[in-house]
Formats: C-alpha cells, structure tokens, sequence
C-alpha cells in the first residue's frame, strides 16, 4: 500500500485553497541503475480531486512531475467543515485515496 | 478551479570545494591573527544567500518532510521486529512513550545504557532493546539512498516533527551529560587525516562556504543553532531524507577522515557540542535542504 498523502485546505473568500503532498517516487523509465539497466517507469498518471462528490480537479500527469509531488489549487464553493478527497493512480495501477476537512 | 501551481525540484550545480583553501589558510596563520580575523564583523548578505533564504520559506511551507514524519509515526506505533512490539514504550529520555519535546532535549545521558545517547542513537537502542532488531542489520545500511529508506530515518522524523516550535534544551546537568561536552568539543577541534582537517576548519568561524552553502561557525550560539535547524532534512537532490546522523558521517567523509561508526557515543557527543551550543533557540522541526 503507498504512503500516504499529506492534505492542507483553507477556506477563504469563498474559495477553498487546497494543497497536497504525495509520496510517489515518480521515476521516469529513462534513468539507468548501477549495472547500466533501465529503471522501470513508476509515476503518477491521473490525480482526481472531489468535494461532495463532484470533481473539482483532473489531472492527466506523466514523468515531468518530481519525486514526492507538491500539487496546490483552487476551487470554488467549498465551505469549513465539508470534506475534500483526493486519488491518484499511477501507471501499475496502484491507487492512493486520502480525505482532508477544510478548514 | 481558478489556479493550479506545480512545484518541480531544480536541482543546483555544484562548485568548487571553497571551504578547503579557505581553511588551508587558516590554519597557516598563527593563532592570534586568526582570533582577530574571526572578529570581523559579518559582510552584508551576500544575494545567493538571500535568495537561498527565500526559496527556502516558499519550500518549507509544506515541506515533503511531512510525508516521512507521517511514515515515521504509523512505524512507531506498529508492531514489529522479532519481539512484535511497538516502539509507544520507547523511552526517549522523558518518560516511556513520551515523544513531545523530547528530540530537543537529546543528546543526554541514559542511565538504563549508561551512555551518552542523540535521538537517532537512542531510536537504535529502543529498536534493538524492545523489538528485538539486531544492531549489526541496522548499522548495515543506515542512509537513505536512491528509493530506500532506513527505518531510523522516518522514526527520527517523527520524533523530531513531535519537537516542533520548542525550545531547544540539551540537558547539562549530569557530569557524564557536561563530560559528553567537553569531549564533543575535542572532537571538533581534532585535526587529522590526510587533509589535516577539523570540524572546526569550516565550522570554527563565520563567513565559510562548500560550494553555495553558507557554512554556519558552530562555536557561536546562533551558529550552532543553524546547524540544528532543519535537521532531520529533505534532501531536495534526490529527494532524500537524512538525519543529524547522515550529517556527521558525510562531514567525516569531506575531511576524509574514517567513517565515524553509526550511532556511535562519539557522534552523541559531537552533538551534544552542537545542541548544548544551540540551547534557547526555538526548534522548527523537520526541515528542507537543497
């Protein structure tokens, strides 16, 4: 099971301010190891971020993204106390859901 | 959606090893041309170092470090090692299971060890101790590298995330505690090896750098105090983790000096020097590094 993620939101101004850690190694499959073999591609494709069941935030990603990936947005609508949650699914298909209380 | 900001790691070219001719030159000099020269006052920021400064407020806002001080905590309260124990029993020099302010209290005296024990050192003891983890396995691989993560690493993020905005204070109050100073502060001014270097060479006085990193002169309070921020930090190179314990090895290596032991009582008293110097300062918790 992946790490999990870390999750900030901040309501203000009627906007909700969102920012997300992952920990994802993100590796590129263009890197070699110490014996000169490829190391295979491992990074995050899709990243959906939901609040109330609707989606605030898709994101279709590849190997430009760095290691342990920083991702911060906004989104109209949200209020303290609702619930946002986040989910990516990387190119093995392993999956990471967390859940955040704005705040 | 109105905005969406990515943050990707640049990662910095190195230069030359500034430090070495600096200290090469100081070490030629007689002792009170040097004290006169430490006196000088500190030049203007210089605006690398500025923008160092800058970059590092935009990072450390929401540091990755965060994401290991999560790993750490689900690995403390696990059951594991061959004895299936937690690690909630461990005492950190506070009382068992007492993780708040306990990373800046450390290094001390562990009167159950009868040694003189760093954070790190005394995660090793609990681990070997309670969870019954063999001190040789530990020792075997004991810094982040590539994907691979120590076990001690994410415990000492933990422990030291619990310490966050505290007041640094390494006990001073045992003689074997005030012994571990004294000592440290030997260690640090012991010059040898083929480049006949001491930690103090680049620590002992301001205005050194390696490279673009501002070396921080570890005799003064505010120096020291510097040099205990940010430890345990995220590497942003790589994207590794390191502990205090990486901190000192690697410093060993640049001397080329033997490789210290790992979590050995000579690099608990090398800190005990560094945190008995910082002490009163307020501990910002894990942080980031370049």
């Amino acid at each position: 099971m992946p790490d999990p993620m870390r999750i900030r939101a901040i309501a203000k101004n009627g906007e909700v301010n969102v920012k997300v850690l992952m920990a994802h190694e993100m590796e590129t499959g263009q890197r070699k190891d110490a014996a000169g073999k490829p190391i295979p591609a491992h990074f995050i494709q899709q990243v959906t971020a939901t609040w109330q069941g609707k989606v605030v935030l898709s994101a279709n990603w590849g190997t430009a993204i760095a290691k342990n990936p920083f991702l911060e947005f906004t989104f109209k609508g949200g209020k303290k106390g609702d619930k946002i949650q986040v989910t990516w699914t990387d190119n093995k298909g392993e999956k990471r859901s967390d859940e955040a209380t704005i705040n | 959606m109105s905005s969406i900001k990515l943050r990707a790691v640049v990662a910095l070219s190195g230069l030359a090893l500034v430090c070495a001719a600096q200290a090469a030159q100081k070490e030629a000099a007689p002792p009170k041309k040097a004290a006169a020269h430490a006196k000088k006052p500190a030049a203007a920021k210089d605006p690398v170092a500025a923008d160092f400064e800058k970059f590092h407020e935009i990072m450390e806002e929401d540091s990755p470090a965060e994401l290991f001080e999560a790993k750490g905590a689900e690995m403390w309260k696990a059951k594991r090692g061959p004895n299936h124990v937690s690690l909630e029993k461990c005492n950190l020099g506070l009382g068992p299971g007492v993780v708040k302010g306990a990373y800046v209290q450390m290094p001390r005296y562990f009167a159950d060890a009868g040694q003189m024990m760093d954070a790190e050192r005394r995660i090793v003891y609990c681990m070997v101790t309670l969870q019954g983890f063999k001190e040789a396995d530990l020792a075997k691989k004991p810094f982040s590298k590539g994907s691979y993560l120590p076990d001690p690493v994410a415990l000492v993020t933990y422990v030291a995330g619990q310490s966050r905005n505290m007041k640094i204070a390494v006990p001073q109050k045992l003689p074997q505690e005030r012994a571990a100073y004294k000592l440290g502060e030997e260690v640090f001014n012991y010059r040898a090896g083929p480049w006949d270097f001491s930690c103090a060479s680049c620590h002992g006085e301001d205005g050194k750098r390696i490279r673009t990193q501002n070396l921080p002169n570890i005799t003064t309070k505010e120096g020291a105090n510097r040099a205990f921020q940010g430890w345990p930090g995220y590497r942003m190179t790589g994207g590794l983790m390191h502990t205090l314990q990486w901190r000192m090895n690697d410093c060993f290596r640049q001397q080329r000096f033997p490789e210290p032991g790992y979590a050995t009582e000579t690099i608990a008293d090398l800190l005990t020097y560094m945190g008995v110097n910082a002490n009163g300062y307020l501990y910002k918790g894990p942080g980031i590094k370049r």
